[in-house]
Parts: structure tokens; C-alpha cells; sequence
């Protein structure tokens, strides 16, 4: 697991609807120990983005390669499990069951046996291992046994990144995990996702200026569906075209 | 599944095994036919209760499984029931393999009308060529046996034969749902997308889903060709369908003991209100009174039968807890 190892590329990736291009020859690299942050205002393209790189939707053109193969065709399912990660913008959890069973079942993606028909899934000691872990790491343990659909907004958004990890992705694709949270929840996110930051590749899109400008390591700013800046934060800070088109200067 | 809940099933199965030491001829006939429609309504609750699919078609499964059985029986004598059984299962699966591959393509209320639709064409084949007799249906003259240890043509041993195969449909079908198997299609029902998100490739559970029922239809249909001696196109029609899905939404969808019910219950309702005895010559219609009861039903009851307990203790503590002087648990 080295550092600055690229898992997640993609190349000149666009999706058009129609005559409406959403996402025009985005290219970017995802690092290992890095946070690649992708700001830009509504409908400037970002979730569509997340979704390609996911296998949610597929591109019209480019193409995306996880940890070095081509990936472009293949479905959604099958990138998950060679390691890549999501959390939705809008919480995607299972509101009636428990808070770990939320954790076991994503993590039961890793050895899902299904003809083992006689097995109880919760004699599963990997699974069972991997969604404790999880659970712990995303400071749910107190509120294993409750329904996930009682869990606060903010619980809720905990709990996604849980289920993200039970997986054990190696890249996270994370889609405004900090909405609607308020300021004590958004420290503790940020803590986690500095945590997490050593050892996955991130994706992070996110309204939060303040926060992003303090977690990630590269910046890239979207705008109609085009990169218009990409680099440091500093870099991104400075740059004209960003305080034109994004921090609203004139 | 709970204390109280195992308790229930296991007292529901001894009291079915106990049954013939008390009941008439009448009455082990009218159980052995609520006891298929059983296993026939947990077939569908595999499918909508557990994954969330609602086939609307199961009625298919039923039929081919029961005109397999009569079809491939030999005229001159008995069919031996150790394959004639897997083999009518195994149609059902077949056709049920068919039809999931090209309706699961499809989603909500497009998928309820795609299953209809191979039910449909299910049933016109029965219905309109010679290969099934037609609307007159076609006779089973030999009933299966195996060697002289069972002889289906008699009813107290096709009472215990459908028994049997109740208890193993239900053991299997509570083993599997609490298997990881059972708990990704679990998964499916409640968020379909989490789980691709997740790297469940959803489709091939969903088609596994639909196979398994299928079969099970399948043996519901041929224990109804066999206890009857007799199969017609109505046992494909969409009406029997909706039946099965009204059992299991009365007896609690989400619970296999509720399809017991529901078949249990839906068929008493039936009886009762058929009953000339009771109801004169109101008895004729019949479908008036099952449908408003069970109109009432559903409004009561949301959860289904199996929510009674649940909904009895909460208005008696409620009630309690409203009284002067009373201190309810809440």
C-alpha cells in the first residue's frame, strides 16, 4: 500500500442527455493518501460525475480505469467489489434494519455465499468482524441494535460512510457527506475522513468551502459540465477563472 | 424469528398433525386443500414479502406445475411419485426461469403487468389448445404412489403427504431467509440500489428468488392435481393470482407464518360466507361478504393478521394506561 499510488483514473469521461453535454471531457486521478475534492455549483455536473465513475451510469465518452484496468464497461456491481466505494448525497441506507445489520450486509458483499442457503448469515465470522469494525470506526457502536431509520440526519450520514467501509473499498467516492450537518457532526465527519485519508483514494464532492479547503490535498472545479480549475487548494484560491466563475468576484 | 413466534408455528404444526384423530372425512379433505394453498401462498411471500417483487402470475407456476403431473403420468398405470414429483417441480422451475429472466428486466407496476401477462399465456395454452384438454381441464386416472408405501389416493394419506411437505417448504423457506442469501434479498426489498452500490449483482438473486418460487408453486400444483384427480385452465387464471396475493397481504406480508394464516383465514372466510346455513339465500353472494371482510380487514389490520397480538396488547396497555389510577407500560 504505497502512498501517491493512483487507483482511480478517468479520461476525458462525458455524458450528454440529449442536447444538454452534463459532463464534458472530465479527466482526474485519485491518489492513494489523498482527498480529491470536486466543487462546483448545482447542476455543474458533479453528481453525474460520481455516478460514472461509480458505474451507476454509463459515459458517452472516455473512459475510467480502477487500479489499472479498464473498467469502463463494467457494471456497477462488479466495480464495487474490486474495490471502489460510494456514499449518496441523499441518505440510500436500510431504514428498518438495525444500524449493524446495515454494516453486515454491505460487508456480506465480500463473501456473499449465496448457496450456503442453511447458514445462518450471522455465523458469518468475516462479515460479522468487518461490520463491527465499521460500525466502531464511524463512532455507531453505542446505536448497533437500533433501526437505522431512527438514527439523526447526521447519524444517518455516519452510517453511510460505515456501510461504505464495510466493504473495505480501497477508493471512497463520497457525495456531500457533510449535507445538513450541523457544526459538531461536521468536526467529527472531517476527523473520520482524515482517518480514512491514509489508506484509501477519495473522491470528495461537497458545498462546504471551509471544510473542503481544509481536508483536501487537489481541488477540482466544475463548471457546465467543463473543468475549468484543477490543483492545490492554493492554486484553486488564486486562480481567476475560479473567482470569476465560482466565489461569485467580479 | 422470536420466542413466541417459533412457539406459534410449532403449536400450528401439531395442532395440523392432531387434526385427523378428531376430524371428519369433510374436514381433512377442506385441510388438505387449505394446506396447498399453504404452500402455494408462501411461494408468492418468498417473492413479495421477502424481496419485494409482486408477481401477479404465480397462478402459472401452479398450473404447470399441476398439468406437468397429470401430462406426464402414464395412462396404464401409476407414476412413481419420486420422480413425477421433481420433474413437475422442475417444470414450474423452468417456466418460471423464463418468465423471470424477461420480466425482472422490468420494474413496479410494469412488472406486475409483464407477470400477468405470462400467466396469461400460460393459461391460453391450457385453455385453447388440445395438449390441455381444454377448458374441460383433463383427469388423472392413476394417482402416484411410491411402492406400496404411500397411496395418494386415499386421504389420510395425502393429508400427511401435504403435511410433510408444508413443514419442509417452511423450514427451508425460514432457513434460507435468515441465510445470506435470504438476507440480500432482503436487502433488494428495502433499497435495490445500496445493494449495486454495495456489489450485489441483484439480478441473478432476484432470478434465484423466482426460480425457487416457481418451484414451490409448482409443488403446490401438483399436490392439487393429485388430491383432486383433476386439472382445468382456472387453476392458471389470473383470479387464482390475486387470491394468493390477497392471502398473504391478510395474513402479513414479511412473515412466512403469515401466509399460513392467510390461506387458513381467506378460506374460512370463504366457507362462512358461502354457508347457506348461516346466511340463506344471501350465500350466493358470497364474494360480497369475503371482499368487505377483507376490505376491513386491511383497514384494521395494515400489518396483517400476524400483528394482532401486537395490536391487542397495545390497545390493553393503552386502554390501562388511560384508566384512573391505572399505570400502563407504554
Amino acid at each position: 500500500m504505497t502512498s501517491g499510488e493512483v487507483l482511480l483514473r478517468a479520461h476525458g469521461l462525458s455524458r450528454r442527455w440529449g442536447g444538454l453535454l452534463a459532463v464534458d471531457q472530465v479527466s482526474l486521478e485519485l491518489q492513494r493518501g489523498s482527498v480529491h475534492a470536486v466543487i462546483g455549483t448545482n447542476g455543474a455536473g458533479k453528481s453525474t460525475l460520481i455516478n460514472m465513475l461509480s458505474g451507476e451510469l454509463a459515459p458517452t465518452g472516455g473512459r475510467v480505469e480502477l487500479l489499472g484496468q479498464d473498467v469502463t464497461s463494467w457494471s456497477q456491481p462488479r466495480r464495487a467489489r474490486a474495490g471502489l466505494g460510494r456514499s449518496y448525497q441523499r441518505n440510500t441506507i436500510y431504514p428498518s434494519f438495525t444500524v449493524f445489520e446495515n454494516c453486515r450486509l454491505a460487508a456480506q458483499a465480500r463473501t456473499p455465499r449465496p448457496w450456503a442457503w442453511w447458514q445462518d448469515a450471522r455465523k458469518c465470522p468475516t462479515s460479522m468482524a468487518t461490520a463491527q469494525t465499521s460500525v466502531e470506526r464511524a463512532g455507531l457502536n453505542d446505536l448497533r441494535e437500533l433501526a437505522a431509520g431512527l438514527l439523526s440526519h447526521g447519524q444517518k450520514r455516519q452510517l453511510e460512510i460505515a456501510m461504505c467501509l464495510a466493504t473495505e473499498p480501497d477508493v471512497l467516492l463520497l457525495d456531500e457527506p457533510l449535507a445538513g450537518m450541523g457544526a459538531e457532526e461536521t468536526e467529527r465527519m472531517l476527523t473520520l475522513l482524515a482517518e480514512l485519508k491514509a489508506s484509501h483514494a477519495t473522491l470528495l464532492v461537497e458545498h462546504d468551502m471551509d471544510a473542503v479547503f481544509r481536508i483536501a490535498d487537489c481541488i477540482t472545479v466544475m463548471v457546465n459540465g467543463s473543468v475549468i480549475a484543477s490543483g492545490t487548494p492554493d492554486f484553486v484560491r488564486n486562480s481567476p477563472q475560479v473567482r470569476v466563475a465560482y466565489l461569485g468576484e467580479h | 424469528m422470536k420466542r413466541s413466534e417459533v412457539l406459534f408455528v410449532v403449536l400450528a404444526f401439531a395442532a395440523l398433525a392432531l387434526f385427523p384423530l378428531v376430524a371428519e372425512p369433510y374436514g381433512i379433505d377442506r385441510v388438505t386443500k387449505i394446506m396447498v394453498f399453504c404452500i402455494f401462498a408462501l411461494s408468492l411471500e418468498l417473492l413479495v414479502g421477502s424481496t419485494g417483487l409482486v408477481c401477479f402470475g404465480q397462478a402459472a407456476f401452479l398450473g404447470v406445475g399441476a398439468y406437468a403431473a397429470v401430462l406426464l403420468s402414464p395412462q396404464d398405470g401409476p407414476a412413481a411419485l419420486w420422480w413425477l414429483l421433481p420433474v413437475s417441480m422442475l417444470a414450474a422451475a423452468a417456466y418460471a426461469l423464463f418468465m423471470g429472466a424477461l420480466s425482472l428486466r422490468t420494474r413496479g407496476v410494469y412488472f406486475i403487468m409483464v407477470t400477468l401477462a405470462f400467466s396469461q399465456m400460460a393459461f391460453y395454452v391450457v385453455h385453447d389448445t388440445p395438449l390441455g384438454g381444454g377448458t374441460d381441464g383433463i383427469y388423472l386416472n392413476n394417482k402416484p404412489v411410491l411402492g406400496t408405501l404411500l397411496d395418494l389416493d386415499r386421504p389420510l394419506p395425502m393429508y400427511g403427504f401435504t403435511l410433510a411437505c408444508l413443514l419442509i417448504v417452511f423450514v427451508l423457506l425460514a432457513l434460507i431467509l435468515r441465510s445470506r442469501f435470504g438476507r440480500a434479498l432482503a436487502g433488494i426489498r428495502v433499497n435495490e440500489q445500496r445493494m449495486r452500490a454495495t456489489g450485489f449483482s441483484t439480478y441473478p438473486y432476484k432470478l434465484a428468488a423466482f426460480v425457487l418460487s416457481g418451484a414451490i408453486a409448482g409443488l403446490a400444483g401438483f399436490l392439487f392435481a393429485v388430491k383432486d384427480g383433476f386439472v382445468n385452465p382456472e387453476l392458471m387464471s389470473w383470479h387464482l393470482s390475486g387470491e394468493v396475493l390477497i392471502m398473504i397481504i391478510l395474513g402479513g406480508l414479511g412473515h412466512l407464518r403469515g401466509a399460513l394464516l392467510g390461506a387458513f383465514v381467506f378460506a374460512m372466510l370463504q366457507e362462512f360466507f358461502k354457508s347457506e346455513a348461516i346466511f340463506g339465500d344471501f350465500a350466493k353472494h358470497w364474494h360480497l361478504g369475503l371482499g368487505a371482510s377483507i376490505i376491513l380487514s386491511v383497514a384494521l389490520l395494515p400489518r396483517g393478521l400476524v400483528d394482532v397480538p401486537h395490536q391487542v396488547v397495545q390497545r390493553l396497555l393503552g386502554w390501562r394506561s388511560n384508566a384512573p389510577g391505572g399505570k400502563g407500560r407504554s
